[in-house]
């Protein structure tokens, strides 16, 4: 089993374009991490020159001691779950299963042993005499991740392996991969696994650490609760936790106690904001997640008033939508909480918990409100 | 009153639909009778060829009927025999040896081409692509004399070389575009796969391209083994003694040599020659509409 590092790691293609600015990347032997990010921020490529799918431009990829940059695919330690499964259509899935071990000319009684136990995991028994096209969404993904698990490789890598199935069986399919990857931990054959989403519910569930990325860099690695509590700049702030955290630009004071102005309002923000703060006044992002603010009578100390534009009911909470200044805030509000009387028009104001507000550099994008 | 409207609208409701039956049904009669006329239009040359083909010389002139009044098999056994020392399994068998490795050195040929051409990033692609397109653009008369010159510089004239080596080294360009199109269609997915899972770039051709790209590969084959069968001017210009000749030069042999032309013998041979193509074709028929993306891939 083996860690995996990525040093400076360069993607230009062919056409010129450069996908991957020189990342650094470590990701512990036995680790679970999770690539994630917007559309297009290059978690695929990545991902697939760590497979030697894409040539490496510049920078290393190491896994375990070798560095693997110029290394075939197959000699890489490494196994592969595609978005579309890629199963070989014109083989049945114990073929499938047994492909990679064949071709390294394995005993056959030892593929057939493989094969049986890779099937009782995945419960794949009673597909293993059925061709890809006689195999519904979720098992041709099972037998996928089968095909993966037989080679115990080094390293595993998914590309976005959920997103072709329904809610449903994507919930499950994540607990078994989640399950998998205990499972394999508490046998001592621990697998190093890079899983790259776009969904955010995936990464949070499922990762030791989540690596966010945006436009070819890294913004932030981090397990899921720093990266909710403690984000290192406003994209990250913005992309993690749903709905998003409102962010607006506004005007710090801080002689004293820390004071913000935003559209015309004033707020004192207590709660040892001052403690945590990096940096001194100026313009800043003022930060707030829709579950840290409290929905108050209109003109109450210390909130910020609007007009609520929107009341969606989502059942056991609801997302009050206001408008303070020009931007768009979200509160959620627990459904027992909520003032059912309020509708559209109506003023309503938002009280931030001071402990959980953050404040962002304007032009750098960073966290000044994280402490020393 | 309430429990008989129901019922009533029921029988309403079915003899509408009885009607409507019947004129689908009625519609259906109409396109497959002019089906069938053009159809029977379209066959009947071929079908006069096998029923003349079991005639007598002078009936095949004296009566209109595609029917044989008198059945016989003398054109058969006589055709077969040929004016010539040999016979027509001899002609049949060089067919064979021009259409077996053609057909398979194209099959072969064709697909490595395709496949690099599809697949891999190499320098002077672009201008090798071109070129294989100019190719398929340039009218074969153009290339005929300069071919002909090489191969009798090469010494092979007379011989069933310069019938099939071209083809077999990804000489048609038309079959190299075929699969290089089937295979834009095919997700490169599959390949990426077969290469984590330690194949080699020709182990992935063999045990992943080759079978996905089965319905085109038969279909390269069976045209190839098609024209072959039936190409005339290519032998008419390479091979020149008769023992060499292949049937579709054999058929115009009878026609040559004999002063009262024989017509029921060149006509039974013309079916027996039509026999191979219309047997391979309907043997292969169901990989033409076998699809290809058998589910490898979903989403
Ligand atoms: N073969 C290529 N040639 C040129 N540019 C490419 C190529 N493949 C991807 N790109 C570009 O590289 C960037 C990253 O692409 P990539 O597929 O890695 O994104 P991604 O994060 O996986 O996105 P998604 O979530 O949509 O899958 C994109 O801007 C894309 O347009
Ligand atoms: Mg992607």
């Amino acid at each position: 089993m083996a860690d995996l590092q990525l040093k400076t790691v360069e993607k230009v293609y062919g056409s010129g374009f450069k996908a991957v600015h020189g990342i650094d990347l470590t990701v512990e032997d036995g680790e679970f991490m999770v690539l994630v990010g917007p559309s297009g921020c290059a978690k695929s490529t990545t991902l697939r020159m760590i497979a030697g799918l894409e040539t490496v431009t510049g920078g290393e990829i190491r896994i375990g001691d070798t560095v693997v940059n110029d290394l075939v695919p197959g000699k890489r330690g490494i196994a592969m779950v595609f978005q579309n499964y890629a199963l070989y259509p014109h083989m049945k899935v114990r073929r499938n299963l047994s492909f990679g071990l064949k071709l390294k000319r394995e005993p056959q009684q030892k593929i057939d042993r493989a094969t049986n136990e890779v099937s009782g995991i995945l419960e794949i028994e009673e597909l293993l005499d059925r061709l890809p096209k006689q195999l519904s969404g979720g098992q041709a993904q099972r037998v996928a991740v089968g095909r993966a698990l037989i080679k115990s490789p080094e390293v595993f890598l998914f590309d976005e392996p959920l997103s072709n199935l329904d809610a449903k069986l994507r919930a499950s399919m994540r607990i078994r991969i989640t399950d998998l990857h205990k499972r394999l931990r508490d046998e001592g054959r621990p697998a190093t696994v890079i899983y790259v989403t776009h969904d955010q519910v995936e990464a949070m569930t499922m990762g030791d650490r989540i690596c966010v990325m945006k436009d070819g860099h890294i913004m932030q690695v981090a397990d899921p609760v720093t990266l909710y509590e403690r984000p290192a700049n406003a994209f990250v702030a913005g992309f993690i936790g749903m709905p998003e955290m409102n962010l607006a630009p506004a005007e710090l004071s801080a002689d004293g106690a820390p004071v913000i102005t935003l559209a015309g309002q004033t707020i004192r923000i207590g709660a040892g904001l001052a403690e945590r703060l990096t940096r001194s006044d100026g313009p800043v992002t003022f930060g707030i997640r829709p579950q840290h603010v409290e929905v108050v009578p209109p003109g109450t100390a210390d909130a910020l008033t609007g007009t609520i534009h929107n009341i969606e009911f989502m059942g056991h909470e609801v997302n009050l939508h206001l408008t303070i200044g020009n931007t768009n805030f979200i509160a959620v509000v627990p459904n027992d909480k909520f003032d059912h009387s309020m509708k559209r028009g109506d003023h309503a104001a938002l009280r931030p918990n001071g402990a959980r507000v953050h404040l962002f550099d304007p032009s750098s994008d960073q966290n000044i409100s994280l402490g020393h | 009153m309430t429990s008989t409207s129901p019922a009533k609208m029921r029988s309403a409701l079915t003899a509408t639909e009885l009607k409507l039956r019947r004129q689908q049904r009625r519609g259906a009669a109409i396109r497959y009778a002019v089906l069938l006329v053009f159809g029977l239009i379209m066959l009947y040359p071929l079908i006069w060829l096998i029923g003349a083909s079991f005639k007598t010389n002078s009936e095949i002139f004296s009566s209109p009927s595609f029917w044989p009044k008198e059945p016989t098999l003398d054109g058969y056994i006589n055709g077969w025999q040929t004016s010539t020392p040999y016979t027509f399994a001899r002609f049949f068998m060089n067919s064979a040896l021009i259409i077996i490795p053609k057909t398979i050195g194209t099959a072969i040929s064709c697909v490595l081409v395709a496949y690099g051409f599809a697949r891999f990033e190499f320098p002077g692609k672009r201008i090798l692509f071109g070129t294989v397109i100019a190719t398929l653009l340039l009218p074969n008369v153009v290339t005929r004399i300069p071919q002909y010159l090489l191969f009798r510089d090469l010494g092979w004239l007379d011989s069933f070389l310069p019938l099939w080596v071209p083809s077999a080294v990804a000489g048609d360009a038309f079959f190299v575009f075929m699969l290089i199109q089937f295979l834009r269609a095919i997700p490169r997915d599959m390949e990426e796969a077969a290469r984590v899972d330690g194949a080699n770039t020709l182990q992935t051709l063999v045990f992943i391209v080759v079978p996905m790209l089965m319905p085109a590969i038969i279909s390269v084959c069976l045209f190839q083994f098609m024209w072959t069968m039936n190409d005339f001017l290519g032998p008419l210009i390479y091979v020149s003694s008769v023992e060499n000749y292949p049937v579709s030069l054999a058929l115009k042999l009878s026609i040559d040599t004999t002063e009262a032309f024989d017509w029921n013998q060149i006509l039974a041979m013309s079916v027996l020659t039509l026999a191979p193509s219309l047997l391979v074709f309907f043997v292969a028929q169901k990989y033409f509409i076998e699809g290809i993306s058998t589910g490898g891939v979903k989403g």
